[in-house]
């Protein structure tokens, strides 16, 4: 175990990666998340279809195949991103297709008179769902958003593969070259140190807007 | 349900197509014969007991070696068999053993696959009589096993753009992107005081090819590793990459065994620099590493270094 804390400032170097990763592709995520929900209960038929398609092809890829065709295969159509960009583009748009889904079932759950009555005041589409519909849809998700969150904390681990120095990247160098496979201790905890409050958080939210049934 | 599935085949071609635009060309061709001086003609007589001796009677040498090294050993997907640079210096060695040339005694090895990580282990624990196994010599490694040879020795090179005039040695690495493989030797040697301390190694990949992928995409400038490995990616390049010719660095390769073996060990030593001799060295050069464009180069001196006594179980990193 000491070779971990002996290394602890390359452990820290990485971590600070795996959390900008995390958050600046959460923040891009969610607003995607929310945009894909709204299309799928739109009333105009083609953003229906688009939000469909993107949920489903993005869902069904693995992760892994997203980073190289975006790392290795777009630069041959002339897109290029560097490392860090593509890792947080790939993974915004990967959890963005989960929060749609998340967010969709959560406006599911808004009994369809708040939007029919607000339609009746005289709010547009837009209107009925941001000051109507979604606020009360997201208090339902806050639990499975949760879940999506965490994921995210251990999806970024992906970016090791187009060498973005995250936590992952660190701790595979470091195990190579002291030949230390306890290196992978440093690993667990640096995740669980991330995962864990961010369990106890999106609880602590949830009993504060949840929706009490 | 069924859109869904569209999108999936859709998405699996594009995958695919991806894939069989990035994937590299490899011809399998057969192998050429040359005629060399072959140095032995009948079965030599071992003292009874030797390892030597075992080998011959059992009628079967056991060799350790790469089953994914291009030009080093690598096993033909179609005819099972491995070939490569180690795999013929075994052969020449079998030879020696139990008489005839390196093609009659084809039946008498037995080749076992071993990855950089489990060669200490295969010798030590008997599975195998020798490692030809792309085996860097180095202190730590002798501390387990004893080597003979070097029978090679490979040198770090940079592969850059063919049109790329600016990089002509490793000091003008100095604030390029270079790439390697993670944690691999290639890139600490880089920034070595005496090379290019401010060359910008983070661009780290899992493979090689990966490396020729981000050189060709403009990611890096250069890539870097031992010239043996970066002749074939320069081959499979088509013209689009060269070899900088500049190599900083060595590695000699070795013939692994168990420690202690020396009657063994110079029976090798004695073989090698045969081999060397006769011309059969660079006759089996050309026909695995000289196909990838490298030329054949003055093999090293074998180095008979006093082996000390097996030492306690040390760990080593894993290494070309």
């Amino acid at each position: 175990m000491s070779v971990v804390w002996e290394n602890r400032d390359l452990f820290l170097d990485g971590l600070r990666l795996t959390v900008a990763l995390t958050l600046i592709s959460f923040a891009v995520a969610f607003v995607i998340g929310l945009l894909l929900a709204s299309f799928r209960v739109s009333p105009v038929p083609p953003l229906r279809w688009f939000a469909t398609a993107y949920v489903e092809l993005i869902r069904n890829t693995p992760l892994t195949a997203l980073v190289v065709l975006f790392y290795f295969g777009f630069p041959k159509i002339g897109i290029r991103y560097g490392e860090f960009r593509t890792a947080v583009i790939v993974l915004a748009l990967y959890t963005g297709a989960f929060l749609g889904e998340v967010i969709r079932s959560g406006i599911n759950t808004v009994a369809a008179g708040q939007a029919e009555a607000a339609r009746a005041l005289g709010l547009t589409f837009p209107q009925v769902l941001m000051s109507v519909v979604l606020p009360q849809a997201l208090r339902s998700v806050v639990g499975p958003i949760g879940s999506i969150f965490s994921a995210l904390i251990r999806n970024t681990s992906i970016a090791l593969a187009i060498a973005v120095h995250e936590l992952m990247f660190v701790s595979n160098s470091l195990a190579n070259d002291l030949a230390e496979p306890a290196i992978y201790f440093g690993t667990a905890v640096g995740y669980l140190a991330l995962t864990l409050p961010t369990g106890f958080a999106f609880e602590a939210i949830e009993r504060r807007v949840g929706v009490k049934r | 349900m069924n859109r869904r599935r569209w999108w999936t085949v859709a998405l699996l071609l594009v995958v695919a197509l991806t894939g069989a635009a990035c994937g590299s060309d490899d011809d399998g061709g057969g192998t050429a014969s040359d005629e060399t001086t072959t140095t032995v003609k009948k079965a030599p007589t071992f003292p009874a007991g030797s390892t030597l001796d075992t080998i011959q009677k059992k009628g079967k040498l056991v060799v350790g070696t790469k089953f994914d090294q291009p030009g080093f050993g690598l096993k033909n997907p179609t005819t099972g068999a491995v070939e490569g640079f180690d795999t013929d210096i075994a052969e020449l060695i079998a030879a020696a053993i139990f008489g005839g040339t390196g093609e009659t005694v084809e039946d008498k090895i037995e080749f076992v696959e071993t990855v950089s990580a489990v060669r200490e282990s295969s010798i030590t624990d008997g599975k195998v009589d020798m490692v030809v196994a792309t085996y860097t010599i180095n202190d730590a490694r002798k501390q387990i096993v004893d080597f003979a040879g070097p029978y090679f020795e490979a040198e770090q090179d940079i592969m850059v753009k063919k049109d790329d005039t600016t990089i002509k040695g490793v000091k003008d690495l100095n604030g390029k992107k270079v790439c390697s493989v993670q944690g691999s030797t290639s890139i600490k040697n880089v920034v070595l005081p005496q090379n290019a301390p401010q060359a910008d190694t983070s661009i780290q990949f899992k493979t090689y090819s990966e490396c020729a992928e981000a050189l060709g995409d403009g990611r890096v400038q250069a890539v870097t590793t031992d010239n043996t490995i970066l002749a074939g990616l320069v081959q499979a390049s088509a013209g689009a990459y060269k070899l900088v010719g500049a190599p900083f660095s060595k590695e000699p390769y070795g013939i692994g065994i168990k420690k202690g073996d020396e009657a063994w060990r110079t029976f090798l030593n004695d073989r090698i620099e045969e081999i060397e001799k006769s011309g059969e060295w660079k006759a089996a050069f050309e026909e695995s590493l000289g196909k990838l464009g490298l030329k054949a180069p003055t093999p090293p001196k074998v180095d008979r270094y006093t082996a000390g006594a097996p030492a306690a179980t040390t760990t080593t990193t894993a290494k070309p």
